[in-house]
This record gives C-alpha cells, structure tokens and sequence, in this order.
C-alpha cells in the first residue's frame, strides 16, 4: 500500500454507504477504497452502524411463506459471476466501468486527453491524461468535484495528490493542478458537470497557441 | 451472545426462542481456533454466518432468515419501497445473503453491518435497474484464518456503536437514520452523524492488517 494521505470524509462515505451517491461519484468512492485499506476500514465501520440501525430498528412481519420460498431458491440461486479484477492502474470497479477494454482516448489539446466513462443529467465521470508539466484543464464546477490519482501525481493550491489520493473539491474551491513528476498524470475525475469539457476549450488551447 | 438477546436487547421481547443452539452448529464449523471459550464470545449470528459460509448449512440460513427477514422488511418500507414490493427485496438480499457468503470475513465486519451493505446495495439495484459500483473484494479462499480476539474485539467495537445510538436524543438518531436509509444527500450529512467512528475503523484495519498479512505469506508459499 503507498502513502496515501487523502482520503474519503466521513459525509462523503455515509453517502455512498447508503446508497445515495450519484454513479460518477459512487465509481469514484468505490475505486478509492479498492486502493486504499484506511476507506476500506472506514467504509466497513459505516456499514456496522448502518447495521446496528437495521439490528435495532422496528420489525415487521414476513408472509409465512417467504422462508419456505427462499429456502427452495437455495439451490436454483446463481453462484455469483466472478468480479472483474484490476487490471494495471485500473482497479475492478473501475476496469468494470471501462468494460474491461482500454481508455478511448479523445484528444483535448496540449497532450491532454479524456475518456468519459459515464454521464447522467447530474453527474459524469472521465478518466483525463495529462502529461507531466501541463495543467489540469480549469473547470469552474459548480458542485462537487472528485479527483482520484491513478497515475503520476498533481499539485495545487491545496497540496500534492499522488497515487491513490482523492481530492474533494467543493463548489467554492478554485484551483489550478498541474500534473508534476515523471510521467503523465492519470486521474479520474467526477463533476456534476452534465457532459462536456467544453467550455473550458479555449483555456487549454493556450499552451498549444504558446508555443 | 445469542441472537435471542441481541434480539431481546433491541426489542425487550423475550419470547422468542432461537431454533438453533450454538452446539449443535458447533461441530458443523470448521474453524480451528472454535473452542469452548469462543462459544461464549463471539456472538451467534457471526457463528451462523460461518456455518453457511463455510459449510452452506441452511439450517444457520434458516435461523439468520428469522432473525434479519423481519427487519429487512421493516427498513426496506421505512426507506420508501412500498410494502407490496418489501419482500422481493427481503427474498433478494437474503438470496444474496447466501450467494455472497464466501465474502464474510468477521475480521473486518460483522454480520448485521455486511446484510445492511448488501440490502442498500441489492435495493439500488432492483429500483435503478444498473449495477452499484462497489470495492474490490479483498478475499482470498485460502487464507481463512480464525482470529478469535480479533473478531470479539469487532463486536465490541459494533456493541460500543449501539450504546452510543441508544444515548442520542430522538432528533439525532432520526437524522443518523435518515442517513443511513439513503434519504439524505451528501451536502446534507454534514456532521455526518455525531457518533465517534474512529476506535471501530482502527479494529477494522487491524483485521486488513492480519488479512494482508496473510495474504502476503500465500502468495510467498
Ligand atoms: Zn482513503
């Protein structure tokens, strides 16, 4: 396990452990906890509470038979398909959101690229390429913002994000990462932005016009 | 503890009879360090759960449907699944109860939080008709090794949550569980819950810890 330093807050696993985290944001959380065994006992230590609200919570009374009923599917259930493991970089969660195929890179300027993974009216999730030196394309998101390091690392006005680190940027945060070390950062990011990089085109054009 | 008194702690009820008792399970389960003093110690739905994991006992399955089915059903209508649809919830987490069981690893969960996961889990899943993202799973058939102390340490850990829930005014375990039945948005768990979280996650990572550990002398092997 390397030293990861950022991790997942407390509201933000609540969230997920109840189920009430958009999907993009919900890959995310999932992909970190794959990497990192600090979420992983975080993680487990929210679903004992959601446990002792479903050990203590009010009961009520199944049809007689249900449990003959279940019991009969005993047999008949399904052995669970094998999970999708990792695959390089890229942890099961996240090669099942990939369906297992390589990123389809798509060119945004500067040598950066992305791959949206998944998007929805609330929320998408991308894998962005930024090669070392370059800056994260500035995205003025108005919500919530997650950026797991899968490769490479980031800086910015709040600190160094290596591999397996998550920044959680709210609304208010305006920052600037800049991929730095020796090879090209890989990260996956999950905005409320419904699809596109769009609007922030013409800001990445400027190194390439730089030159 | 029996599962009749977690079941009479939660509820006061005292009448209800558990229809397995732990000795006849005794000599379904593997475990080597099982001994007379665990009997004792680590409680009865973590010893069901290990029979049907390790020895697919319905009998276990059966007493664990007794024990979670009417409290499934309870916590699928209080978070909105219409009561005509609660069972098909109840029928499909207990199905997964049993077809994921190979996952339980009482290191690092104990059974009622590992079921709540898997309820939250299969509901999305049958009301959003798409697959929840989910971690890894870490288990590796090999290394199934008992940790008595470590497993106890958990419950105590989990029964130190209960007693700290039991405490909250009305208010607060409203809103703890308005949380956790997926009612509230991440910008609206702000304090997330007001139950100190920190002793419980570092048993848990003890348990990773030694399945790491364990894990390592595998593949060393
Ligand atoms: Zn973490």
């Amino acid at each position: 396990m390397k030293n990861i330093s950022h991790h997942i807050p407390d509201a933000l696993m609540a969230a997920y452990v109840s189920g009430n985290l958009p999907h993009a944001y919900a890959l995310v959380v999932a992909t970190h906890i794959s990497m990192c065994d600090t979420c992983r006992a975080s993680h487990a230590a929210h679903a004992s509470l959601g446990g002792v609200l479903l050990e203590t919570g009010p009961e009520r009374a199944v049809s007689t038979d249900l449990r003959g009923r279940v019991l009969d599917m005993l047999d008949a259930a399904p052995r669970e398909q094998a999970p999708i493991r990792r695959a390089g970089i890229f942890p099961g969660p996240l090669m099942e959101a990939m369906n297992s195929t390589p990123p389809r890179w798509r060119p945004l300027g500067a040598g950066i690229r992305q791959s949206i993974l998944h998007h929805e009216n609330t929320s998408s999730v991308r894998l962005l390429y930024i090669p070392a030196g370059e800056a994260v394309p500035e995205h003025g998101h108005g919500g919530l913002e997650l950026t797991l390091v899968l490769q490479g690392a980031f800086e910015d006005e709040t600190g160094y994000f290596g591999v397996g680190d998550l920044e959680v940027a709210d609304g208010d945060l305006d920052h600037q990462p800049v991929a730095t070390g020796d090879v090209p950062c890989i990260c996956l990011v999950a905005t409320d932005e419904p699809l596109s990089f769009k609007r922030l085109l013409p800001r990445l054009l400027q190194p390439v016009f730089r030159i | 503890m029996l599962l009749e008194q977690i079941h009479s702690a939660s509820t006061g009820k005292h009448d209800r009879a558990t229809p397995v008792s732990s000795a006849s399970l005794g000599e379904e389960i593997e475990c080597d360090a099982r001994s007379s003093v665990m009997d004792e110690t680590i409680c009865e739905a973590t010893t069901l759960m290990l029979a049907v994991r390790d020895n697919r006992s319905k009998q276990a399955f059966a007493s664990l449907f007794d024990h979670f089915a009417p409290r499934l059903k309870g916590f699928a209508i209080r978070s909105g699944v219409a009561s005509g649809q609660a069972e098909d919830v109840v029928q499909d987490v207990m199905l997964a109860v049993w077809n994921k069981a190979h996952q339980f690893d009482p290191k690092r969960a104990d059974v009622s939080g590992w079921i709540y996961q898997i309820a939250r889990n299969r509901q999305i899943d049958l009301f959003r008709r798409s697959s929840r993202p989910v971690p890894e799973d870490l288990i590796s058939e090999e290394t199934e090794t008992c940790d008595a102390e470590q497993i106890v340490g958990l419950e105590q850990e989990v029964s130190a949550l209960r007693d700290a829930l039991s405490r909250l005014k009305p208010s607060q375990r409203d809103l703890i569980e308005k949380a956790y039945l997926g009612e509230l948005s991440h910008s609206e768990i702000r304090e997330t819950t007001g139950i100190p979280l920190g002793t419980i996650k570092s048993r848990i990572r003890l348990g990773l810890e030694r399945l790491r550990h364990d894990l390592r002398e595998t593949t060393r092997r």
